[in-house]
């Protein structure tokens, strides 16, 4: 019996233990010392770390506008980010699930930009705004291409959310292509012979049983805007005149550019509050539409 | 009847079409990105949207020697080949415990974990450094993938724990009552049957590893240790504007991700809506 005991127990150390370790050394242990660090007016470096207790929140809400204008940045980003990646690639993944010839190859061209990473990706475009459309503007004299695209903090937003969506529109499309198939052709055929038509068909019968994929879609393309960082640090970082700056590229400036670990730990909490509670609040309101079959 | 067949063919082939076109703008970054890595310094500035009017290939070779890039694609592919198997692996072995071994211990450890997901990066990433360089391990490739087996295991481990509450035990109870150890179970007759997941797993972690930025710029700084990510940013920020070099080294860093994607295309599309199903 005992030797049993051990056995179950050196099963348990030997299968559960590493993951364990890495997750504490790794996240929480930080997770708990960044919050200890967020009371404190540490500066990175000094051995001595001053406890200020919520001196550095009380700060971050009453005088760092640039922090509230990060928030603000982000917040109207992961809005549009969100509504445009979504409509855009759920309509991808409408089109591409009906009898096109060309569909796989279509499919291929929407998701590949996916695949290379937010900070190759912005430098490429930060060339295509400079000079790409400098050049297509002065060929066409189209006045959408003259605009000093990363010039001014209204256009540099647009400017993100366009690659934004040109990046995750289609990894999107594949979520909801798989959706979209497993829809049962009987129920759309059923709808049919009531005199449905196709876009009626759409909004009562597919939109309704695709529910659990918009869950899933929303959740990442909010995961995905709220924490903008390499998009925002190769394209514009945060220009002009910190007008495109992230939350998460102003935390990483308050920590590494002037050297405030405290309050960028402050902030960086702030930051998590956040994220948590409209995870938990996105999930629950989209759970509640779903549909069983 | 005919003309309800012959309409729905004229709205598919507009839907063609229009389909045709909306990829065709798509692409044109990467035409933009392609036509003007091989052209002069003078030819990108005067424009910019022609075709090239001479193909200047030693571009390429410039940026290959400015970015090192055979030793950037080297150390991504041993930072991010090493972290998948690692975490792959230990993972599973952590997820299949925690299903079949339902202690306290493994239930607080999944909460954690399912909490975990939602930490962004930035609110560990101060004494994250810090603690790396308590360990010992700074500056140095065990330490990136060190730090990735921490941050990747909660999303690891949560879509393998889906997976295992979907496989039989009768399977596994058969081996052991043939005499299989636990451990010989697990390896010979569970992770076999894991390999979907597996791949979803793989795929997910390959594209974050591998595009990484954050990480290794806080922990690396060894130049000959860089990454492709950083590689290209410390280029691109030497050479600023000067598009005839950081236009071919941008082609070089997306190349590979480029062509795995293509070889590995199917999986990588099945491993998404597969890993979306669970996620």
């Amino acid at each position: 019996m005992d030797l049993k005991r051990k056995s179950r127990l050196m099963q348990q150390f030997i299968f559960v233990g590493p993951t364990s370790l890495f997750f504490f050394v790794i996240v929480l242990i930080p997770f708990f010392l960044g919050l200890y660090y967020s009371f404190t007016s540490w500066n990175g470096i000094s051995r001595h770390v001053e406890w200020t207790g919520l001196r550095n929140y009380i700060h971050i809400f009453t005088k760092d506008p640039s922090f509230l204008n990060s928030f603000w940045f982000t917040a109207k980003f992961t809005f549009f980010g969100l509504v445009l990646t979504n409509l855009l690639g759920f309509m991808l993944a409408y089109v591409l699930t009906r009898k096109l010839f060309t569909r796989n190859v279509l499919r291929t061209v929407f998701f590949v930009p996916h695949v290379i990473g937010g900070l190759l990706l912005g430098f490429i475009w930060q060339f295509i705004f400079v000079r790409g459309f400098a050049s297509v503007g002065q060929a066409t004299g189209l006045s959408f291409f003259n605009l000093p695209w990363l010039g001014t903090g209204a256009t540099s937003f647009w400017a993100i959310v366009i690659v934004f969506v040109w990046q995750n529109a289609g990894y999107l499309m594949v979520i909801y292509i798989s959706a979209i198939n497993n829809v049962p052709q009987s129920l759309i055929e059923a709808s049919k012979v009531d005199g449905a038509g196709r876009m009626q068909a759409l909004r009562h019968v597919t939109i309704p049983l695709v529910m659990p994929a918009v869950t899933v879609c929303l959740f990442l393309s909010i995961s995905w805007s709220f924490k903008l960082f390499d998009l925002n640090l190769s394209l514009t970082k945060g220009g002009p005149f910190k007008a495109t700056e992230s939350v998460a590229l102003n935390i990483y400036n308050e920590a590494y550019t002037i050297s405030r670990f405290g309050m960028g730990s402050a902030k960086a909490m702030v930051f998590f509050v956040i994220v948590a509670i409209i995870s938990l609040l996105q999930v629950r309101a989209t759970k509640k539409r779903e549909v069983e079959l | 009847m005919e003309t309800t067949a012959k309409k729905f063919n004229i709205s598919l082939l507009l839907a063609e079409l229009l389909m045709i076109l909306l990829a065709l703008v798509f692409l044109v970054p990467f035409y933009f990105l392609l036509a003007n890595s091989v052209k002069s310094y003078s030819e990108i500035l005067s424009d910019s949207a022609a075709l090239p009017s001479v193909f200047q290939w030693n571009n390429y070779a410039e940026a290959w020697k400015a970015t090192d890039f055979p030793h950037a694609f080297l150390n991504s592919l041993v930072v991010t080949v090493t972290s998948n198997v690692l975490l792959a692996f230990l993972c599973s072995m952590c997820a299949y415990k925690m299903v079949r071994n339902n202690t306290r211990y493994n239930r607080m450890l999944y909460v954690a974990l399912v909490a975990a997901m939602v930490i962004p990066f930035q609110a560990i990433m101060i004494p994250l450094v810090q603690i790396v360089s308590r360990l010992g391990v700074m500056d140095s490739t065990a330490g990136l993938i060190l730090a990735y087996l921490g941050f990747g295991a909660p999303m690891t481990v949560f879509l393998f724990h889906g997976f295992v509450k979907s496989v039989p035990m009768d399977i596994e109870e058969a081996s052991r009552v043939d005499g299989s150890s636990p451990y010989g179970t697990f390896f010979r007759i569970v992770l076999p049957l894991m390999q979907p997941i597996i791949v979803t797993v793989i795929i997910l972690n390959t594209l974050w590893i591998w595009n990484d930025y954050l990480m290794p710029s806080l922990i690396l700084q060894d130049p000959a240790l860089r990454t492709i990510p950083i590689a290209t940013y410390s280029f691109f920020g030497q050479y600023t504007k000067q598009w005839d070099l950081a236009l071919p080294g941008l082609v070089l860093g997306i190349t590979p991700v480029v062509i795995f994607f293509l070889l590995m295309q199917k999986y990588i599309i099945e491993g998404i809506a597969q890993g979306s199903v669970k996620g």
